[in-house]
């Protein structure tokens, strides 16, 4: 072995080399899939590549010529290692990038396999004005929808002759005598609270109530109220107005202005009506038909706490005063929402309840 | 009310507007409902004088043709009236006019002659309903004045709904008052007017309840011209405060009443039998009154009579004998105050409103009789010739009215705001009443004040105070919030019902809130038994709606209906729910207790108030039908089935934290084999599943319905416990399949409790995956695979321990189901 002449070993000569880099380049560079990537791989790097041979061929150099072929041999197989690798790469980001595409939808496809649900807007309002009641530090009371004529009327300062009791339709159950009825007001309310929880008293009683009176675009006989009580030592009529102008500004939004024109009720001393500035034309009135051409929507009554109420349950008048009102949620929703037609809150139409969110 | 402008000013000399009165009368409590201008509706109507009156006979009714002499030269017209004579002045409507109801005039020939022009009736001119001929005017009217300006026509009506608390406002006086305080203008009250002169001894009269009829005043006067008309004026102010004009006695107590609150009552005295007497009504007396109305009268009644018995209904209506009528010649005027509360029974009981009655029930100035009574006769006098007695009648028992204590600080405290005590003292003089005290040296600032007559509703210092401060405007209160106490927020229940609501919507249920009211025929379509505790509806003496005469005992009707409307409006696929109360009424109490009000009922008066309402409980209910899963483009959709009902049982049950068991049930409404029962601590709470078929025939609801309904107390008593919490071990699940067969009566919860039971508490879940009934199966029995999950919480549990677990299991659902293993 002596005599072993690397010149003469053709798997080293540099020209064959040249040939088989050009070769496994091309090649490499010209796999259009990652098959061919392999394959060529398998032809310029593999355990028969030209390369390998050369690889063999080193180790029987004399060891004065192994290092520069060492050197060249290796200088070359990580060349190709490169360029086989960022071929791959390449080829791998193209085979991923199709493979994306192929995989697209059309996103706009409708998914309504799981139907939504909706809460009631009634509901809605009753919450949020509880939520803002409760927020000043009141309480929300309940009561029921059948009551005592002594709760609904006679505690309130309505006896049984008075004529305020033909102000409102109401409807008893068999036989009227039995002194039974449909809450003709959630004013009740405030009687069971006084009796309950006695003075100060702060609450707030959003519900159902019923009057007889003929279905149409804008009566219901069943609809609802929103009742506000505050018993406590040293309370006005300007706290009255002034818890007024909270809930219709949180209600309707900043810069509403409320009004209280001088009315009766029997439970309160001195009473007043609650008139919130039309909304729609913001008090211009002409030709407005929300507000009639007025320039203000009725909203609810209210006034102080007539001592004879605060008596019936219990509650020194000459100690304690209390404001008390009452609002129509109906009719909120009404003005809030722009709905035309007041059949359509009860009626059930899920097409009406769809459109509200979690809260209005 | 009905205030005519014109009539207003002769007590205030008030300029303002219509409009701007009308706003100040808002502002003090009065609420104007319109402004209504009147007379603009009768234009180029002119006095014209008759010349000459041509009849033509040519007709089958007499027709003339009359020559006026108008302002501007000769004009003839058309007429078919029978009282024109030459030299009568008359209204002329010109061709271009126009009447009332938009009757534009214009020349046309009729009859075969130009009729240029029209000669106007009062009905015509919108004055009053006499038709009975053209109105002849006095021959003071200048030919060429306008009609319209000579008679009055233009004017302004306040129309004013009048609160129950002010009787007073349903009087020209009262509302002349307000007006004359709200501009501080002079106010001439003809309540205050001459009283009658004269010495008593008038028609007998005799009071038997002097608490119903605190004063009776009588006055007669005789010889009057039946035929004397009543005047225009008359007629006209008679007609705008929205009564019909009659005839002169008539016109005369109404316009009494309207301009001073009084009501008067006019009997024919000829008719008269005896004493007038004031009394009760006697059970089994009769009255036919004056709108010819056969009444029989009760005990609470009061009337009027005489020695024929009674001839009229106090202060509601006169009776027919004693009407008076187109031979009247001698008349009996009565003036009386009536109680409020009275009157207001006995128009009830009869169901019977009249201007009378309206006004009695609100209060009457009970000084105001001789006054009213003294004008009335004034009038009749002047206008019917007639002459009155000197004599009169007074019978007199009104009570002192007592004077209201107030300090003159009280207003203020009541508004928020100060009022200087001249303010107080000014404005309750204002309001009529008279004060004294207050300011004193020893600064005593207590006013002693006593309300005018005509405000029986002044009886408390907080009264008082309303006067000033509805007086000194409501828009004058400063706003300030108060600073309540620190509250509890919402109650658990309440947040739960929130949790639940929220829930179902979150579970694609839409919420519905529907009247409590149903018929009783659907619980028979229901199928619910005669004993079934829903039958004990509360019934509605008076309903909304004939055909739902009860309170619902179940939310399911209303909630069906709400289904039937949706699917009637085009939507196949539903899911409602509602939560709202239910009404059972008891069979035992039925009856509220009539408790006094003044004063704090005592705690078993309240229980027994309370005690006799129906039992009121809220439910939560949800219908289904149609569709869950709609088809789609992914594939298939999924109908509803019974299991959703009792999904959202659970979804409910959940949002409480409430253990729920599902049992196999049997009510009505549900099939009797697709039907859940519902148990929370051991007790039914409600069922779900799918609709029994013959319900859904008989309410025709589409082929399947599917519903639940569920009483919410129970769960709520759930809702807000502390939960634990889970420690969490980290160690790896087992998991591990069975297969059961088991009877196929066996229901799967109870096959699912006994593998729970047997596995352990090493058990992390257990599911059931499937369920087979086959050929595989032995008739007659089906297969339940469960998949059961373990961890331990202290180790990698091993096949060994794992198999363990699993044979234990299995083991108990044989002890307890005879469950086997499937081969």
């Amino acid at each position: 072995m002596a005599d072993y002449d690397p010149v003469t070993k053709a798997a080293l000569d540099p020209a064959v080399l040249d040939a088989a880099r050009s070769a496994a380049l091309a090649d490499f560079a010209g796999a259009a899939d990652l098959e061919a990537l392999a394959l060529a791989r398998t032809a310029h790097l593999g355990d028969r590549s030209p390369l390998a041979l050369a690889n063999r061929e080193i180790k029987v150099l004399p060891p004065q010529a192994r290092k520069d072929a060492g050197q060249r041999v290796g200088g070359l197989k990580a060349e190709l290692d490169l360029a086989y690798a960022d071929r791959r790469a390449a080829l791998e980001e193209q085979r991923d990038a199709r493979a994306l595409v192929e995989e697209a939808v059309d996103v706009t496809l409708p998914w309504d396999r799981a139907p939504r649900g909706h809460r009631h807007p009634l509901t809605l309002v009753q919450e949020k004005v509880a939520d803002i009641f409760t927020a000043m530090g009141y309480e929300v009371a309940e009561g029921p929808l059948v009551e005592t004529e002594w709760h609904n009327f006679d505690a309130l300062n309505m006896p049984a002759d008075h004529p305020a009791r033909a102000m409102q339709d109401t409807i008893f159950l068999d036989p009227p005598s039995a002194g039974r009825l449909l809450r003709t007001h959630t004013s009740p309310v405030q009687i069971r609270a006084l009796l309950e929880r006695g003075a100060p008293c702060y609450v707030v009683a959003p519900g159902r109530v019923v009057r007889n009176d003929p279905i149409d675009a804008t009566h219901s006989p069943v609809f609802h109220q929103l009742e506000c009580l505050a018993v406590d030592e040293g309370l006005t009529m300007a706290h009255l107005r002034g818890t007024i102008d909270a809930l219709s500004q949180a209600v309707f939004g900043a810069g509403i202005i409320s009004r209280l024109r001088p009315s009766y009720f029997p439970f309160t001393e001195p009473s007043a009506e609650v008139d919130l500035v039309c909304f729609v034309c913001g008090g211009a009135a002409d030709g407005c038909r929300t507000c009639a051409g007025e320039g203000w929507i009725e909203w609810g009554g209210c006034g102080m706490v007539h001592p004879r109420v605060l008596r019936a349950c219990g509650v020194d008048p000459e100690r304690y005063s209390g404001y008390a009102f009452g609002m129509g949620l109906d009719r909120l929703l009404m003005f809030r929402h722009g709905i035309t037609d007041l059949r359509h809150l009860f009626e059930g139409d899920v097409r009406f309840a769809e459109p509200f969110g979690s809260e209005v | 009310m009905r205030v005519p402008l014109s009539w207003l000013r002769e007590l205030t000399p008030v300029a303002a507007s219509g409009r701007d009165i009308a706003e100040a009368l808002i502002r003090a409590g009065f609420e104007v409902e319109q402004v209504e201008q009147v007379g603009h509706d009768v234009q180029g109507v002119v006095v014209g004088e008759v010349t000459q009156v041509k009849e033509l006979t040519e007709f089958k009714k007499p027709i003339r043709i009359v020559s006026l002499r108008m302002a501007d030269g000769d004009r003839s017209v058309v007429c078919g009236a029978q009282n024109i004579s030459v030299g009568d002045r008359v209204a002329v409507a010109l061709p271009g006019g126009l009447l009332p109801g938009d009757f534009r005039i214009t020349a046309r020939e009729t009859y075969g002659h130009v009729s240029d022009g029209m000669i106007c009736s009062s009905r015509e001119l919108g004055i009053s309903d006499d038709h009975g001929g053209i109105l002849v005017l006095g021959p003071e009217a200048p030919v060429g004045a306008d009609v319209a300006e000579l008679l009055s026509l233009r004017d302004e009506v306040l129309d004013i709904a009048v609160t129950p608390d002010r009787g007073y406002g349903f009087s020209v006086r009262g509302i002349a008052r307000e007006v004359a305080t709200a501009f501080a203008a002079e106010l001439d009250d003809p309540g205050l007017g001459p009283a009658p002169s004269g010495g008593r001894g008038g028609h007998p009269v005799v009071v038997d309840d002097v608490d119903a009829c605190t004063r009776y005043v009588a006055r007669v006067i005789r010889g009057l011209d039946p035929t004397a008309p009543s005047p225009l004026w008359l007629q006209r102010r008679v007609a705008l405060t929205g009564m019909r004009p009659i005839s002169l006695v008539v016109d005369v107590t109404n316009y009494v009443m309207q301009g001073f609150g009084q009501p008067l009552h006019a009997f024919d005295a000829n008719t008269l039998q005896g004493a007038i007497v004031v009394r009760e009504a006697r059970e089994g007396e009769q009255l036919r009154s004056l709108d010819g109305a056969d009444r029989e009268l009760a005990a609470g009644d009061l009337v009027i009579t005489d020695d024929s018995g009674p001839i009229a209904l106090a202060g509601v209506m006169g009776g027919q004998t004693t009407e008076v009528t187109k031979s009247t010649v001698d008349v009996l005027i009565e003036a009386a105050h009536f109680t409020a509360v009275g009157i207001g029974r006995t128009s009830r009981r009869h169901d019977l409103v009249s201007e009378a009655s309206k006004r009695f029930e609100r209060g009457v100035d009970p000084d105001l009789a001789p006054a009213a009574a003294h004008e009335a006769v004034a009038l009749l006098v002047s206008l019917g010739g007639g002459v009155a007695d000197d004599t009169h009648t007074d019978v007199d028992h009104r009570r002192s009215r007592p004077s209201i204590t107030m300090p003159v600080g009280f207003p203020g405290s009541r508004a928020g705001r100060a009022y200087d005590a001249d303010v107080v003292r000014r404005r309750l003089l204002e309001v009529g009443c008279t004060v004294e005290g207050g300011g004193t040296a020893d600064g005593a600032d207590v006013l002693e004040v006593t309300p005018p007559a005509w405000r029986p509703d002044l009886r408390e210092p907080v009264d008082l105070s309303e006067e000033v401060i509805r007086l000194e405007g409501y828009d004058a209160l400063p706003s300030v919030l108060p600073r309540a106490p620190a509250g509890r927020g919402l109650t658990i229940d309440q947040r739960a019902r929130r949790w639940i609501g929220t829930a179902l919507a979150g579970a694609g249920c839409t919420e519905a809130s529907t009247y409590p009211f149903m018929s009783e025929a659907v619980l028979d379509s229901l199928g619910i038994s005669a004993d079934d505790a829903r039958r004990l509806a509360p019934r509605i003496a008076n309903p909304v709606n004939d055909a739902e005469p009860v309170l619902r005992t179940t939310l399911l009707p209303g909630l069906l209906a709400v289904l039937l409307r949706n699917v009637g409006r085009g939507r196949a696929d539903l899911a409602l729910f509602e939560l709202g109360p239910v009404f059972l009424d008891r069979d035992d109490e039925r009856t509220a207790p009539r408790l006094p009000a003044e004063a704090r009922p005592s705690a078993d008066e309240l229980l027994s108030l309370n005690r006799s309402l129906p039992e009121e409980s809220d439910r939560v209910a949800a219908v289904l039908t149609g569709s869950r899963e709609p088809a789609g483009w992914w594939g298939p959709g999924r109908a509803v089935s019974w299991s959703d009902a009792v999904e959202l049982a659970r979804v409910v049950a959940s949002a409480t934290l409430a253990p729920l068991e599902i049992r196999q049930g049997a009510a009505a409404p549900w099939h009797p084999g697709r039907c859940a029962e519902l148990v929370v601590d051991g007790a039914v709470v409600g069922h779900a599943g799918e609709l029994h078929p013959r319900v859904v025939s008989a309410l025709g609801l589409p082929h399947a319905v599917v519903a639940m309904e569920v009483e919410l107390a129970p769960l709520l008593a759930h809702a807000g416990a502390t939960v634990r919490a889970r420690n969490l071990s980290v160690f790896p699940i087992a998991t591990v399949d069975v297969a059961l067969v088991v009877d196929a009566a066996t229901p799967a919860a109870e096959v699912e409790d006994a593998l729970r039971a047997g596995a352990g508490p090493m058990l992390e879940s257990i599911r059931l995956f499937d369920l087979y009934v086959g050929d595989q199966v032995p008739q007659g029995s089906k297969s339940l695979a469960f998949t059961l999950r373990f961890r331990s919480t202290e180790t990698t549990l091993t096949d060994q321990v794992v198999n363990e677990l699993r044979d234990a299991a299995v083991a108990e659902a044989g002890v307890r189901v005879g469950a086997t293993l499937r081969a």
